[in-house]
Parts: structure tokens; sequence; C-alpha cells
């Protein structure tokens, strides 16, 4: 396999983006990630995206995305209907053919537009679950009943991750939600769905972001430090609820298998979990401890749909870049409670 | 860096029809998986990983359907992408899967591509009202009639250009028994006495909307070694894209189209394609889009394609056979369309065509797809000979 790494992110997120549209939105920070690579646009080698057409609601939501890069003369592209995570899946897979060295990968939503958690039931299965219309909290909710049932923890628990994830944030310029909650103050919130409050949820966001990614000698001529891509691997489960086991994550460990993350110490982890409940399922799905996980926030503080995966990558990317960090592992997953997920494995030199 | 040969060692398609009532999305997708598998002489158990293409996700009303169909398509415990380009999303989609292969990620990959028209109107489907833009209400052929109109004073094609595609592909898609349309009795009477729906396009110079879909297994040379049946060779293959919004861009003849073609004939060996390809499976929905392909693709001066298809070169007999299958004129379950013309070259090349195959010469053979406002481009050479 060929040498691959992250050499320049950027995102920007915001909880209701009123002036501009998905493009307007995406040129500022598509330019920034290209002007940190130290790769001239024009020599960028593959370009792939992810977006969904429903947070839009019309077709081919990448269509005019695609304006924001400047695709003249034509370059070569692509398109994934998931979490820009797996864009960049995508692009790494083109990288490793040895037709490019480089690519721009990009994902963005503005999930403000309509009811994201209502809009989710539209991934359900369409015969039997859809027409039921469960929001994705409320089958978020019923796996955190599962896991706590399970695992013997409690709302108390849910709401040290949640205060974690708060503090943690106070220093992420990107972060919608942030602060020093007390656990007190988090257990008297209302229910939204039990055992889950609004605070164990994540923050409707419309948010793009964008990374370059750079093979081998590339990669070490424009960047100091690049951070490396060591493992990168993706799995799906059951779309059943009733055919999973829904307090663990069976797909998540089977990536990070897959990937190595287990090969040597792990100093960060950034994951995709958009409830509470879920870093824990998570952490315990990569064998790491929560401590160390989502030093940003994580999507409990900002939570572009569609960008979110691809900000975890780029988060554990940045903190090896500027060597706060040698090794880290990033997390993305797609469909109703954690069905498909995405382990990238990330280090320094 | 050498990438890994890769081949088409399985291809399955449904019967496609207006409305597919007998079988849930999950069934006709399972329909064509299950033909390609035993074509490839595979079970579930040996595919490594799965990748799914299909065109708006609004066409059926199913967000990220992928992960309803992870179960029908055995894809518990792999990997399983979604690919939407657009128009050109199954061809964009074989491209995407067969890139598994060629970077020795995987082995043996699964690729999937359909729409199940039935479930909406895609007419209606393409043309949602957005906020702060002018309401298009033109479905596709609204927005391409006005680029064919171009095309004709540009070219000077007559009238009749289009309609003898209508006619063609339909009569070639009488040796198909898969294609949605069967018409042994079309005329060009018929087509030019058809419906105007928008200048210069006619009723029967339109594609229909299908229910359908088109699967492909792809392995790599040690799989090819082991297949039971004849592979196809993947050539070359290559995507383009070009902006929505840009003043330089020429719609009629595309740049992204010609960029595709030449990447993708340099990467196949060949120079002449008219001459060096058996035929070509190529993405006509409108039928006027064939001579204005056969010069974006190259196969003839510019201005001179409305000639070729008037002199009879693209008909079954000619001396380059275009949509011996009958084409997306004749079939068009949208996200598969695109596949289908991927995945009927590689019949051609592996002389499994049936009744529409074509007199193999070179063995090499080009499918082709795009999408949006002809700005997306996906193309493949496939050929019986493994390439040097």
């Amino acid at each position: 396999m060929r040498d691959v790494a992250v050499v320049s992110f950027s995102y920007s997120t915001i909880a209701k983006e009123q002036m501009r549209n998905e493009v307007e939105m995406l040129a500022p920070v598509i330019t920034e990630a290209i002007d940190a690579s130290g790769i001239a646009r024009s020599d960028i080698g593959f370009t792939c995206s992810g977006s969904f057409d429903y947070l839009q609601g019309g077709p081919f939501s990448f269509v005019m995305g695609l304006d924001a890069v400047g695709a003249w003369p034509p370059i070569r592209e692509s398109h994934v209907e998931m979490d820009g995570a797996w864009a960049l899946y995508e692009a790494w897979i083109a990288i490793q053919t040895g037709e490019v060295d480089s690519a721009l990968v990009y994902g963005f939503g503005k999930a403000s537009q309509g009811n994201v958690h209502e809009i989710m039931s539209l991934q359900l299965d369409p015969y039997y679950v859809a027409p039921l219309w469960p929001s994705m909290v409320d089958l978020a909710a019923l796996q955190a009943r599962a896991y706590l049932d399970s695992s013997g923890l409690s709302e108390r628990d849910l709401a040290e991750v949640v205060a974690q994830a708060m503090r943690s944030a106070r220093d992420t310029p990107q972060a919608i939600r942030s602060g020093e909650p007390s656990i007190e103050e988090l257990l008297a919130a209302p229910y939204v769905a039990s055992p889950l409050r609004d605070a164990d949820i994540f923050p409707t966001t419309d948010g793009v972001a964008a990374i370059v990614l750079a093979a081998g000698d590339l990669a070490r001529s424009v960047n100091k430090r690049p951070a490396w891509i060591r493992g990168l691997d993706h799995r799906i489960e059951p779309h059943s609820l009733g055919a999973r086991d829904l307090t663990r994550s069976e797909s998540t460990a089977l990536a990070a298998k897959h990937a190595g993350v287990a090969s040597g110490p792990i100093d960060v982890a950034e994951v995709h979990a958009q409830f509470s409940h879920e870093v824990l399922i998570l952490s315990e799905a990569l064998g790491v401890d929560p401590s160390i996980v989502n030093p940003s926030g994580g999507p409990l503080a900002a939570n572009g749909i569609m960008s979110a995966g691809l900000v975890r990558i780029g988060e554990v990317a940045q903190r090896i870049m500027d060597g706060t960090a040698n090794r880290g592992v990033a997390h993305a997953t797609s469909g109703p409670a954690l069905q498909q997920n995405l382990v990238c494995v990330l280090e320094g030199e | 860096m050498s990438k890994n040969a890769v081949a088409v060692v399985g291809v399955g398609q449904t019967h496609h029809r207006s409305s597919r009532k007998d079988v849930s999305m999950a069934g006709l997708v399972r329909e064509a998986a299950v033909e390609a598998l035993e074509d490839a002489g595979m079970t579930w158990s040996d595919i490594d990983a799965v990748v799914v293409g299909k065109a708006p996700d609004m066409f059926e009303g199913v967000a990220m359907p992928e992960l309803y169909l992870a179960d029908a398509l055995g894809a518990v415990g792999k990997p399983m992408l979604r690919v939407h380009t657009a128009g050109s999303v199954g061809g964009s989609t074989a491209i995407v899967a067969a890139k598994l292969v060629q970077a020795g990620v995987h082995e043996r990959v699964l690729t999937v591509a359909y729409e199940k028209q039935s479930e909406s109107n895609a007419t209606w489907g393409l043309s949602v009202p957005m906020p702060f833009s002018p309401p298009l209400v033109a479905g596709a052929g609204g927005y391409f009639a006005p680029m064919i109109r171009a095309y004709m004073t540009r070219s000077g094609a007559p009238r009749e250009s289009g309609h003898l595609v209508a006619v063609k592909d339909r009569l070639n898609a009488v040796r198909n028994p898969r294609a949605h349309l069967h018409m042994p009795e079309i005329t060009l009477k018929m087509v030019e006495e058809s419906w105007l729906l928008w200048d210069p396009l006619r009723y029967l110079d339109t594609c229909p909307s299908s229910d359908g879909a088109m699967a492909m297994v792809l392995g790599s040379e040690k799989v090819a070694a082991a297949a039971p049946n004849p592979v196809a060779w993947v050539h070359g293959m290559a995507m383009r894209s070009e902006p929505t919004m840009f003043a330089r861009r020429d719609q009629i003849n595309p740049q992204a189209g010609k960029d595709c073609a030449a990447d993708v004939y340099r990467q196949a060996g060949i120079s002449d394609p008219r001459r060096d390809l058996d035929c070509a499976e190529i993405y006509v929905p409108f039928s006027w889009y064939e001579p204005m392909w056969l010069e974006n693709l190259g196969f003839c001066a510019e201005g001179d394609g409305w000639k070729l298809t008037a002199e009879g070169a693209t008909a079954f007999d000619g001396d380059i056979p275009w949509n011996p299958s009958g084409g997306v004129l004749s079939s068009n379950p949208i996200g598969a369309s695109g596949m289908i013309r991927f995945g009927e070259v590689a019949q051609q090349v592996r002389g499994a065509a049936g009744g529409h195959q074509v007199e193999l010469k070179t063995g090499k053979a080009l499918g082709h797809a795009y999408g949006g406002g002809s700005q997306f481009f996906a193309m493949w050479v496939v050929g019986a000979k493994k390439p040097e």
C-alpha cells in the first residue's frame, strides 16, 4: 500500500446559516484547505465529496457543491451520498491505484433547513419501519436504554460524558455548544426521549469541512509533519435494530481490528458520537479510554451533518500535524443507531 | 506504481419494466446480484465489499437506501459504499468498485446500481423548486431540448436525425429480452407523428421510465483465472466533471466529455475509436444525443455525427454499432442506466450478449455514462484479452 497522509484540514460550523447557501459556505473552507496544503489547486489529482440530498430537499446537492471547487479545466471527481469520511475513503483508494498523488475531500450539509431528526427516519426500511416515523432520537434513546441496562451505568454517567465534552469544546472555535455544566444541572433538564436529554443529543449544525490528502514524498515535501493514514476500514451491520446487539458496536470493533487500532498506543481519539451514550459504546469498541475521546468536544459540541465524520479525521490529523499527538484514531458513522462505521488510524512520522 | 488488473467476472441484470410490482427494492437489486454471482461462480460469502449506486434518493423516497439494502446484498460485516454522481452514477459506481480491486484492497467486489422509478415520478423529481432559484419545472427533456436545438444550428443536422436513432435503438431492443420497450413495429413515421414534448423532441425520441437493476462482480487477475466463464478485462476507465455555473462551458460539446474520452482511449491504446472498437454502449437518453456524443467522443469530426447515424454506421449491422442492447432509449432505470452500458459492453467482449451480440474483431468496446446537465462523465473500455 502507498503511504498517504492528511496534509491540511479546514472546517466551519454554525447553528443556523441564514445568509449563505452550501456553495458559499464551502468556497472559503475549500480554499483554506488547499492554501494550507501547499499544493496548487490545479495540481490536485482527485476530488471527492459527501452530501445528502434530503438535507437540501432537492436532488443532486453535490452538483452545485462542485461549483465551490473551481473544476476547470474539468477534473477527476466523484461523490458519495455518505459522510465526507467515506469520500475520504474513496479518495484514499484513488491514490492507492497510483493514478493520482493527491486529493481534495469535502463534506457539507445544512441541517437547519429541515427537521434533521425526522429526515433521518427516511433512512429506515421503507416498507416496515419508516412508515412509523421513529425519529433518530427515538432510536438512539432505545439504544441508550439498552446500553444503560446492560452496562449497569446510569444517566449520571451520561451526564459525565456531556460535561467532559462541553469542557473540551471551550477551546474549539467551531463548537456550537460548550461550557462547564454541573452534573446536577444536566440531570435536572427534562427528557427529550428517556434516557436522553437535550444535552445528550447533538446540536443541529450547518457545517462544511475539507481535507487535502497527499501520498509519500509529495506529503513530506509540502508538510513538515504529515498525519499518515496507517489504517482505514469501514464495515456495515444489519439494518434492522432487532437483528443487532444495540449495546455494542460490532462493526466499529471489526473496522478497528482491520485498521490496526490496537497495534500501537493511542494518544487521541475523535468519535462521531451524536449522542452521549455512543461515546461510551464507541470507546469500548475502539478499545480506548473515554478520557482521551473527543478533545474537540465532538459531535455533542458541533455536528455538521455529512461533514462531522470527516471532521473527526481532521481533528485527529490536526493534532498530529501540530505535534500535540503522535498516534490517534478517528471514527465516523452512518445509519440508524450506529449501523455503519469507519475507523481511521493516523500517525506522525 | 503499477495498477492491478481488473476483470468483470460476472454480470446480472433484471428485466426492466415500467413497474416491477412483483418485487420490493431489495428484491429488485437482489435479482441482478444473484445472477451476477451465479455467472461468476460465487456465493455471497465470496464477496469482499459491496458498492451501490443510484440517482437521487427522492426517486424512491428512501434516504441512503443502501443502509436498508445491506442485508439483501450480503454486505453485513463488509465494507459498503454508496456512490451518487447524477446520471453518470451507474458508470461511476462500476469505476469505484473496480478501483477497489485495482488498488489491491479487495479481490472480489460486487457492484449494483438500480432505480425503481415507479415509486415516484422521476421527471418532476428532477425539477423540485428550490429556494432562491428560478423554478425549472422542465424535467430532463426540457433541460436538454435547447442544447439539441443549438446542436442543430451548429451542425445543420436535419430534423429526422434524432428520429433515426429513436427507430434504430428500438429495433435493437427487440433483440434484447431484458429491454423495457419492445417495439418491432416502430417506423420513422411513427416517431415523427408522436407527441411533441419539447421541440424538437417527440415522445418516441425520449427514454422510458423504468424499474431495473444491473450488477457486476469485479475480480483481480487471480479471481479472473479461476472464473468459470469468459471475463471482460478493464483496459481503461476515467471520470471527469466540470462546473455547472461557468460561462466558458460548452454544454453542446462538453470539455469534460472530451477529456474523459481522451483519458480512457489513452489507457486502452485506442487511437481511432470508430476503427479500434467493436461496439459502444453510450448514454443516449434523448435520441439526438447519439450524433452529439459521436462528435464529443471523437468517432467523427465535429458537425458530422448526424451523418454517421444517417449512413447507418451506428446501426446493428454498421461498422461501429452504438447501443446494440437498445440503449437508454429502450430501458432507463436512471441510476442503473450507466452500469447497464458498462455491463452490456462487458457482455459483448465476453461473447455473452445473446441476441444482440455484435461481431468481435478488436475485442474492445466502450461503455459511457453522463449526468447532470452534461457536467459529469464516466467511461470504461473493456476487452476480451488481458491488457498488456
